[in-house]
């Protein structure tokens, strides 16, 4: 159930952002949803898109260091106290959150918020048990 | 003012006699102690006897930084340890340091030198000295401290660090002349400023700054911020320590080397070819005198020439100029060695970076900056900052714990430190020395 990511290792200089996307551009890539965590020094940036074994060949071809990372992508009612709601329940779990970022599109009537958990599986069997819906990867790249 | 006159301003042809003399006499020592020596005499096919001038020196071989970790750590003595009374060390490139000796007499050897670099410099008994060097396995703090000691001066074993300390105990104690690296001279002059205390208040008359290179320019800056008299000293713990050259207050122009303890060629660092009076290459030093380190033609990797012309303060014993580089890629950050191969192989330990590294040293301030960059490949690459960030906090403890420098990692995208022909421009020195 869960959605794999792309994460590339950027140095903090100027254009190096524009080089990723362009690279993606000319692959005919589509970005679906974006994050970037940075530094002074570096930048990590982590990548939904419509086509991963696409994307992560075009950018290795370029040089890029690239990493394919298991995120959670889930529905979250777009209201008041609906991500607090999510939130609070993993963490009765114990599960944790290493980063989230949202997601471009809607599911219907919610939001889609893509999260990094330290437990994966466990974080998905958490959230179907609680019937909290989770989007599959094959659907949220073309969603 | 010249303190040995009997040696320093001897006529050239009684000192080159001497020298011989020392010189056949310290090659049968080593011959018949130290196995190393027999050996590489043997494999030259040469004999101590075969020494019957001074320009028989160039029949023995040389002796490399290598030779010395091969014996590792006392194969090289040429006296009994209950001989020995002083061990000192200069850090090395695999994490083993050079280890050198000293019997009663070499540090009697060694006072006197430094006594007489200390004299060069300005300093007699009246004197205060301020030395800064640290006092250790480095040979520096100790190399100053017996020759002030010798020549009768005060001595403020103060050694590096705690520089706000430092400038009060300048202010109190008074002290007229300073012994530190070039650098750290500089970082004193802006840790004084920012106390608000002026040099041109203190009592220094002149400043005896080496164990790193440096130039002309910095003199001038030297001499501006602190209100001093700048001169240059030199010399390594495989030869004695400090106090193997010293330039004179007089001339200020190349150091004079105390030959009659040590004798000077330059070689053609290719072909291992002495080179004739004033043209640049490889120094190369003989010890005549030393009793539980003697070497015999040790490359020191410095670059320079010898000024055979007589000089104005007197002194007939040759002049270096300036050292204006190296043979290999030894780098000096804020007096301590550092080769790039000794962080390759830290790298290499880790298991977990690529080897992909390259080293910019550049100077902040005046303090030299060595940062460390690394190629982030996909094995170490996270998704996660804190993941990287441990992983440069675990490069830099690993390097400062090999190598006693601070260092500032960098990581980088694979394949940005360029390549040329395959083989990594490893240093960028940014340095304006």
């Amino acid at each position: 159930m869960h959605a794999e990511q792309i994460s590339v290792f950027l140095e903090n200089k100027a254009g190096r952002l524009a080089e990723v996307t362009r690279i993606l551009s000319d692959a005919g890539v589509n970005i679906r949803a974006l994050a970037l965590a940075d530094t002074s020094d570096f930048g990590i940036l982590r990548l939904i898109v419509n086509d991963n074994e696409t994307a992560e060949k075009a950018l290795k071809e370029f040089g890029f260091t690239v990493r394919k990372t298991r995120v959670v992508a889930v529905e979250v009612a777009d209201r008041s106290g609906g991500l607090h709601e999510i939130l609070a329940f993993l963490n009765g779990r114990g599960i944790n959150v290493e980063y989230m970022y949202a997601f471009v599109r809607q599911s219907k009537e919610n939001a889609v918020m893509i999260f990094r958990f330290d437990d994966t599986d466990g974080a998905v069997a958490a959230l179907s048990e609680k019937g909290l819906p989770v989007i599959p990867g094959e659907v949220l790249y073309t969603m | 003012m010249i303190l040995n006159m009997e040696f320093e301003t001897l006529p050239r042809e009684a000192l080159e006699a001497i020298q011989l003399r020392r010189l056949q006499s310290v090659a049968e020592r080593v011959f018949a102690t130290v196995p190393f020596y027999r050996k590489k005499f043997a494999d030259s096919g040469v004999k101590p006897s075969d020494i019957q001038s001074l320009s028989d020196l160039r029949r023995l071989p040389f002796t490399t930084k290598q030779d010395l970790r091969d014996n590792y750590p006392f194969g090289m003595f040429a006296v009994p340890m209950d001989n020995v009374v002083r061990i000192h060390a200069s850090s090395g490139t695999t994490g083993k340091p050079t280890v050198v000796g000293y019997t009663a007499r070499d540090i009697a050897t060694w006072s006197e030198l430094m006594a007489r670099s200390l004299s060069a410099g300005g300093a007699t008994r009246d004197d205060i000295i301020h030395n800064a060097y640290g006092y250790g396995l480095f040979t520096g703090g100790l190399g100053v401290h017996y020759g002030a000691e010798r020549l009768g001066a005060s001595v403020i074993p103060i050694s590096g660090g705690n520089t706000r300390r430092q400038i009060m105990i300048m202010k109190d104690f008074g002290p007229t002349i300073l012994t530190c690296t070039p650098s750290y001279a500089l970082h004193l002059a802006e840790a004084a400023a920012e106390m608000n205390v002026d040099f041109e208040s203190l009592k220094f008359k002149s400043g005896i700054f080496g164990a790193e290179p440096w130039s002309e320019r910095m003199r001038e800056e030297i001499e501006k911020k602190l209100y001093l008299t700048a001169l240059d000293i030199y010399g390594l713990s495989e030869v004695i320590g400090p106090g193997v050259a010293i330039e004179c207050l007089e001339g200020k122009k190349g150091l004079h080397i105390f030959e009659d303890h040590f004798i000077a060629e330059i070689i053609n660092p290719d072909t291992g070819e002495v080179l004739p009076p004033g043209e640049r290459g490889e120094l190369v030093f003989t010890t005549i005198t030393k009793e539980a380190f003697p070497i015999i033609r040790y490359r020191t990797r410095d670059i320079t020439s010898l000024n055979y012309e007589p000089c104005k303060c007197g002194r007939t014993m040759v002049r270096m100029n300036r050292v204006s580089g190296r043979t290999d890629d030894m780098l000096i950050i804020r007096g301590v060695n550092v080769f790039p191969s000794q962080i390759e192989s830290v790298l290499m330990e880790m298991g977990e970076v690529s080897p992909h590294y390259q080293l910019v040293v550049d100077r902040e301030g005046t303090l030299d900056t060595l940062t460390v960059m690394v190629e982030v490949d996909e094995k170490s690459f996270s998704d996660e900052v804190k993941t990287l960030q441990n992983l440069e906090a675990r490069i830099t403890k690993n390097i400062r714990e090999t190598l006693a420098v601070a260092v500032k990692v960098k990581l980088v995208e694979p394949k940005t430190i360029a390549r040329s022909e395959g083989k990594a421009q490893r240093v960028i020195d940014k340095r304006k020395i």
